[in-house]
């Protein structure tokens, strides 16, 4: 492999693992703080990329369509949280997997009704639909360049949340001791619905950048979601830090994986094991994770 | 919502029950098995609207009989479909089992529709996998579609044709995946640069596509259906490939369940097909028009494979007088159907699968600014598959 493809693979890999990371970071404080196996996330993402889809239909701008595809998932995620989950807390992880997943279920079907069965369009921004020659002979594609930088920009802000503000503090006690921070008076069901809500607007953000240029079609966070639980186990369950850490990590041993086997003459089938022969790895060596959050 | 159809004919038989009791009629009873649930649901509901549309045009009665169609979902699952197949032929009793989509649930459900004793007809919608084709061929199973690997076949050797030296093929890494290449090599005469297997489902495609960029290959090559599609060719086009590497497909991978989708970036784009919505024949033509005047859409493939199903089933039965007793003489019939067929000239070989013509087409607008398959010539006429030679039947 030549330094340049080197070079733009090791891109491929950092804008899949911020993709990741935007799921994961939802994931893993909600499994974290909450004890919730929410196999529903993915359905998160998707609705989140047909909600833009629409909306840039609609209002004729990516930009205005982002905001409002957030805003909506926030909406639809705190009301799945009120609605379904939240008799499930107390419940065992068993219970959790079946409803979450009867949830995937109605979701799929919700948009099949709402928006059709085939995919549905949706064009990468006219601002940012170019190609930039960062490394020589080999034009990337602004709209990746855009993601990756979104990505980082969230990881920024929400270390800025958890580590500076009183929501912050909140969410890092929730992840280390639950019922210590209820028996202290907080409000913890109003806790768990905004991290729920901002779990849902993540994984909105993280599938409408991902609809102009994967595909926006049922069951589309489904293949993200069993990535996304990859990563928050490397990266520690309920560590946000970890799940960045993971998410990076993953994103480039993926990508990688894709394409070393296959030219050192290898079976292409590694490529899909490539990051659960890592998780297994890491587990070995750190049963709870790269940062796991609690002791 | 499966059942739906069923409901209503059940409702209807009992309203004229009512009115009209004990005349026993004679009719037929076909169960369609497709995929009405997640990221396939498009083509089912193509299959199920391309039969219906059949239906219609026969005036409601298949052959001039009463006409019962039981659909069901096998929602993606062989186990699925194989439990729906036995409830059609035991339960519901039906003459004729067609649609199915995926071959290896068309593999999973075939015995139990062909080994049954009553002898009940199996009329693949789509689904056309090579052991049907050769070793497994079997007199009440017949294909209204082609065998897996022709529109391969087809593009394979219209690539030779056009004097490509280097082609660089790609496909998701499952048992459909490997024919379509297979297939493809057949008939390419070319160097294939690499042969690259990606994970079923994938849409992420950057990592590949930058090698193949570095690879530097005189055409690209390939088979990704449904939504892996969608991204592949967004995401070529969107890395600048499109004018530098032109990309080739089968219809699977450029059909209305696609281009929608994939929008504007799929122009230029070639594809091999034994059919297309631009394919100027009168019962094509009747076909596509009635098809958008009733469904607000173009058809793809998979309607106009169903469309075609159903009329082959209404020609037999037209043959037989629209009995289905004597199943040796329902079988010549449909073997000698005489319909028009939507892709013009048809005829079944003797593994009774089609002989017919494939075509290339390429990505353009419409009239109306809609994107389309546009006819660009004939790469095979009167073609048969490769492994008729394995069938026993004569």
């Amino acid at each position: 492999m030549s330094l340049l493809l080197f070079l733009e693979q090791t891109l491929n890999g950092l804008q899949l693992g911020v993709t990741l990371f935007l799921m994961a970071a939802g994931l893993t404080l909600v499994f974290g703080i909450m004890n919730m196996v929410n196999l529903a996330h993915g359905s998160l993402y998707m609705i989140g990329a047909f909600f833009a889809a629409s909306f840039t239909q609609w209002t004729g701008s990516f930009f205005l369509a982002l905001p409002l595809a957030i805003l909506s998932t926030f909406v639809v995620g705190v009301l799945v949280e009120a609605i379904a989950l939240r008799t499930l807390y107390s419940r065992d992880h068993l219970d959790q997997v079946l409803a979450t997943f009867g949830l995937i279920l109605f979701f799929n079907e919700l948009t099949k009704i709402v928006w059709g069965p085939i995919s549905i369009f949706m064009d990468v921004p006219p601002l940012l639909a170019g190609r930039v020659e960062l490394i020589a002979g080999a034009p990337y594609p602004v709209y990746r360049l855009a993601v990756l930088g979104v990505g980082l920009a969230v990881a920024l802000g929400l270390w800025w949340l958890i580590a500076r503000t009183r929501l912050g503090m909140l969410i890092r006690a929730g992840a280390s001791n639950r019922e210590m921070v209820g028996a202290l008076g907080v409000d913890i069901s109003r806790l768990y619905m905004l991290v729920f809500g901002l779990g849902a607007a993540l994984a909105a953000l993280a599938g409408a950048m991902a609809g102009p240029i994967y595909v926006v079609e049922i069951g589309m966070g489904d293949a993200m979601l069993i990535k996304t639980f990859v990563v928050i186990v490397i990266g520690g369950i309920g560590s946000i830090r970890g799940a960045f850490v993971a998410a990076v990590i993953v994103g480039l041993v993926d990508t990688f994986g894709r394409i070393v086997p296959a030219q050192l003459g290898l079976p292409t089938a590694i490529a899909e094991m490539a990051i659960y022969i890592l998780m297994a790895f890491v587990l070995f060596f750190k049963p709870t994770g790269l940062f796991a959050a609690r002791a | 919502m499966k059942y739906k159809t069923l409901f209503a004919a059940l409702a209807l038989t009992a309203s004229a029950a009512l009115v009209q009791p004990a005349i026993a009629q004679q009719g037929v009873k076909i169960g369609l098995i497709t995929t009405q649930s997640g990221p396939n649901a498009g083509l089912g509901r193509d299959m199920v609207d391309g039969f219906n549309l059949a239906i219609r045009h026969a005036g409601g009665r298949l052959g001039g009989v009463p006409t019962e169609l039981i659909v069901g979902d096998d929602q993606f699952r062989p186990d699925a479909g194989k439990a729906l197949a036995e409830r059609m032929v035991q339960r519901d009793r039906v003459d004729i089992v067609t649609g199915v989509i995926f071959s290896n649930i068309m593999l999973a459900l075939s015995d139990t529709v062909l080994k049954d004793r009553r002898g009940v007809f199996l009329v693949s919608g789509n689904a056309g996998p090579s052991e049907l084709a050769g070793k497994d061929c079997n007199p009440n199973f017949f294909s209204a579609s082609w065998q897996n690997d022709n529109t391969h076949e087809a593009m394979g050797q219209h690539m030779t044709n056009a004097g490509i030296k280097r082609a660089y093929i790609m496909a998701p890494n499952y048992p459909a995946g490997r024919d379509a290449l297979a297939g493809f090599k057949r008939f390419f005469k070319g160097e294939v640069v690499a042969e690259v297997y990606t994970q079923l489902g994938q849409t992420d495609y950057a990592a590949e596509l930058a090698a193949l960029r570095a690879a530097r290959p005189e055409a690209t090559y390939i088979f990704y259906p449904g939504g892996m599609g969608v991204a592949y060719i967004r995401q070529y086009a969107q890395l600048g490939l499109m004018q530098q590497i032109p990309l080739f497909a089968p219809s699977f991978s450029a059909d209305q369940t696609i281009l929608p989708g994939v929008g504007d970036a799929a122009i230029g784009m070639f594809s091999s097909t034994f059919w297309s919505e631009s394919l100027g024949n009168p019962a094509n033509e009747k076909f596509v028009a009635d098809f958008e005047a009733t469904y607000n859409r173009i058809p793809s493939p998979y309607a106009a494979q169903s469309y075609d199903a159903a009329m082959m089933i209404d020609a037999a039965l037209k043959a037989t007088g629209g009995s289905l007793a004597n199943k040796d003489a329902f079988r010549n019939a449909l073997r000698n159907a005489n319909f028009q067929s939507v892709r013009g000239p048809f005829k079944f070989n003797t593994n009774h699968f089609p002989i017919q013509n494939y075509y290339l087409t390429q990505i353009g607008k419409d009239e109306k600014g809609r994107l389309v398959n546009q006819m660009r010539g004939i790469i095979f006429s009167g073609h048969a598959d490769a492994y008729v030679g394995q069938c026993k039947m004569k």
